[in-house]
């Protein structure tokens, strides 16, 4: 490059010919890695920081979160008013300045209720959520893992009792076991694992004869070390995505068992448990219902959202 | 072909039983029995209703005689309901509820089609947009939500349509949109993805180098090859349908099956909670028979690899 076509180029510095030197191929240089190395995770996080909605669903969900734990001792420190607390002398009223969710039927403050409430639905779906995730994992890599005979009728199994309607299962069991929220977990997750598991067992299938598990075997690395360092790392993403939709789902189902009175008992209440109460009179009292369906369904709405979100970024080959 | 289907069909029978056995086990399981009751019934008497109900009888050959009567249709007496027959109760609360699920189906297929073709049509456009948010919407708000919201503005505020019961066409309009709200969402979704895939196939590419007009080549080509994963979700669109119907009934008012359902398990009608169940049960394994063969038929791609694994 000569001084005139530097000219050409309007640089700002004065070059001249002997500020340039000539430098060979040098294989070590080529080999230097110039940009700091992002891990696949965080290429996944920086993808979803950029995708607007499910951040924005993030943000709605945090909200949710932080205030299902400190909803209730804002009213009471401002107010005095705690779950149990109840006026008989102002049931049902509207919200106002002091109930800012307005009262229930037994003049409860709806504020505290509608936040208490969402702490149990949120316990519910996330409990249950990770529960099926555990044993999902557990059973879907044994499955994809070890593959063959054993595949087969672990498979055959998991077929059988999934065909049997998930919901009819949930609302025997709860007519036989007194519901509370250890049964009402137990029974949303006895088949709510088995999505999970068919998910993990197409993952490891699909890795396990990728030539990184061939490497990892010949260098002498047992089944364990396999599944876990290897296969079920790589299997993350899906899982993720999975475990974010059926938090939503445990929350729905949980509602749905509170209709029909199996949900969590009084004085306990979940958001489903309170629409319910709600629905008798509430074309007269809407507020009773409004705050809790509100709540459950921007919940759901967050979590729907942010798992599609998530699956965009964890795998953008998917996206369409 | 025929291997897959019985196949199919031996899955059905095979967890059919086991929901139920679950289920009598799990009622066996429940302490008292149905004449625990608070006034003290002579102890004759109560052989009398033992030997009458077989209930003097092991365990196993109640068992027996239970799956033997399910077979038949016969699922007991009820309870609470002096001397009626449990699959009475079904029988006399069917209509209404298949008339609203049917409805419910019809509307959520027609609509949730159209909805699914015009996005993809009018794909990143307003249209798209519009349909693509609406469906978040159907599939997260829970059809109780919705159910009760369309309840307050068009029968409470508007009086455009009854609240509540089930004695005219009128009466189908708010039931229908709360029970068709989550499946239209999910086959606009579907429909809209597919047909995406389909719009960029090289068949249709070839139809329009033909020379064949867009409509032809819309409906001909691009619609019946695009709501082909539909048919995937017809299953599981019943099972949606079904419990969705529980909820919903009980909110408009309507003495279909599932409310029959939920006034047994509040008032604890342990036949007609089983009856229901396995009512239930047959009713959704039937539907996922069907959705598992019509896969087959519909898609000729499916049968291929199907077959092979056996």
């Amino acid at each position: 490059m000569d001084s005139n076509q530097v000219q050409v180029m309007n640089s700002p510095v004065d070059l001249k010919p002997e500020d340039f030197k000539k430098i060979g191929a040098d294989e070590k240089q080529a080999e230097v890695i110039q940009r700091e190395s992002i891990s696949a995770l965080r290429d996944a996080w920086q993808r979803l920081c950029a995708n607007k909605l499910a951040m924005t669903a993030l943000w709605v969900l945090g909200f949710i979160v932080v205030a299902s734990i400190l909803g209730p001792f804002i009213s009471e420190w401002v107010h005095g008013y705690d779950y149990y607390s109840n006026d008989l002398l102002a049931t049902n009223e509207s919200p106002s300045a002091t109930h800012w969710f307005g009262t229930d039927d037994l003049g409860r403050d709806m504020f505290v209720r509608t936040w208490m409430g969402a702490r149990i639905s949120l316990f519910v779906g996330l409990v249950a959520a990770c529960i099926d995730l555990i044993i999902g994992v557990i059973y879907g890599g044994t499955m994809g893992f070890f593959g063959g005979r054993i595949d087969e009728i672990m498979n055959k199994f998991s077929e059988i009792l999934y065909s049997i309607p998930y919901l009819l299962v949930t609302i025997l069991l709860l007519v036989v076991l007194e519901p509370s929220l250890g049964t009402i977990i137990l029974a949303l997750t006895i088949t709510g694992w088995i999505n999970m598991s068919w998910i993990v067992r197409g993952e490891i299938m699909q890795l396990k004869n990728r030539e990184f598990v061939l490497a990892s075997r010949s260098m002498g690395a047992g089944s364990g070390r396999l599944l876990f360092r290897h296969l079920l790392p790589n299997a993350v993403g899906p899982i993720i995505v999975t475990v974010t939709l059926s938090v939503p789902n445990a929350i729905f189902a949980e509602a749905f068992l509170s209709f029909l009175g199996l949900g969590v008992q009084a004085p306990v209440a979940s958001l489903g448990s309170m629409i319910n109460d709600a629905l008798t009179g509430w074309l007269y009292y809407p507020w009773r219902m409004l705050f809790p369906a509100t709540v459950i369904s921007l919940t759901m709405l967050a979590f729907n959202i942010f798992g599609d979100g998530l699956r965009d970024a964890l795998d953008p080959k998917l996206k369409k | 072909m025929v291997r897959y289907i019985a196949n199919k069909f031996f899955y059905m029978l095979v967890s059919l039983f086991i929901l139920i056995s679950a289920t009598f086990f799990l009622m066996k399981a429940i302490p008292g029995d149905p004449f625990t009751s608070e006034k003290k019934v002579p102890d004759q008497i109560r052989e009398r209703l033992y030997e009458q109900y077989g209930f003097d009888k092991p365990v196993y050959q109640q068992y027996l005689k239970y799956l033997g009567d399910v077979v038949q249709g016969d699922f007991g007496i009820s309870m609470k309901k002096i001397n009626r027959e449990v699959s009475d109760i079904i029988t006399g609360s069917f209509a209404p509820s298949l008339k609203l699920g049917l409805v419910a189906i019809v509307v959520a297929v027609i609509i949730g089609v159209s909805f699914g073709v015009l996005a993809a049509l009018y794909h990143r456009r307003l249209l798209d947009n519009i349909t693509m948010v609406l469906a978040v919407l159907g599939i997260a708000v829970p059809s109780f939500v919705i159910a009760t919201l369309l309840q307050y503005v068009f029968a409470s505020k508007l009086h455009w349509l009854p609240t509540m019961g089930f004695k005219g066409p009128l009466y189908y309009f708010l039931p229908v949109a709360a029970l068709s709200a989550q499946p239209i969402a999910f086959i606009a979704r579907l429909t809209r993805s597919s047909m995406l895939e389909v719009l960029h196939a090289d068949y249709i590419k070839t139809a329009k180098a033909k020379g064949l007009n867009w409509i032809a080549i819309l409906f001909r080509h691009v619609i019946r090859n695009g709501i082909m994963p539909v048919v995937t979700y017809l299953g599981p669109m019943t099972a949606n349908i079904v419990t969705g119907s529980v909820v919903i009934e009980q909110i408009f008012g309507i003495g279909g099956i599932g409310k029959q359902f939920v006034d047994a398990i509040s008032g604890r009608d342990y036949p007609v909670i089983m009856g229901i169940t396995i009512f239930y049960g047959v009713l959704l394994m039937i539907a996922r028979f069907i959705t598992d063969i019509a896969y087959v038929f519909v898609d000729p791609r499916i049968k291929l690899s199907k077959g092979k694994e056996g």
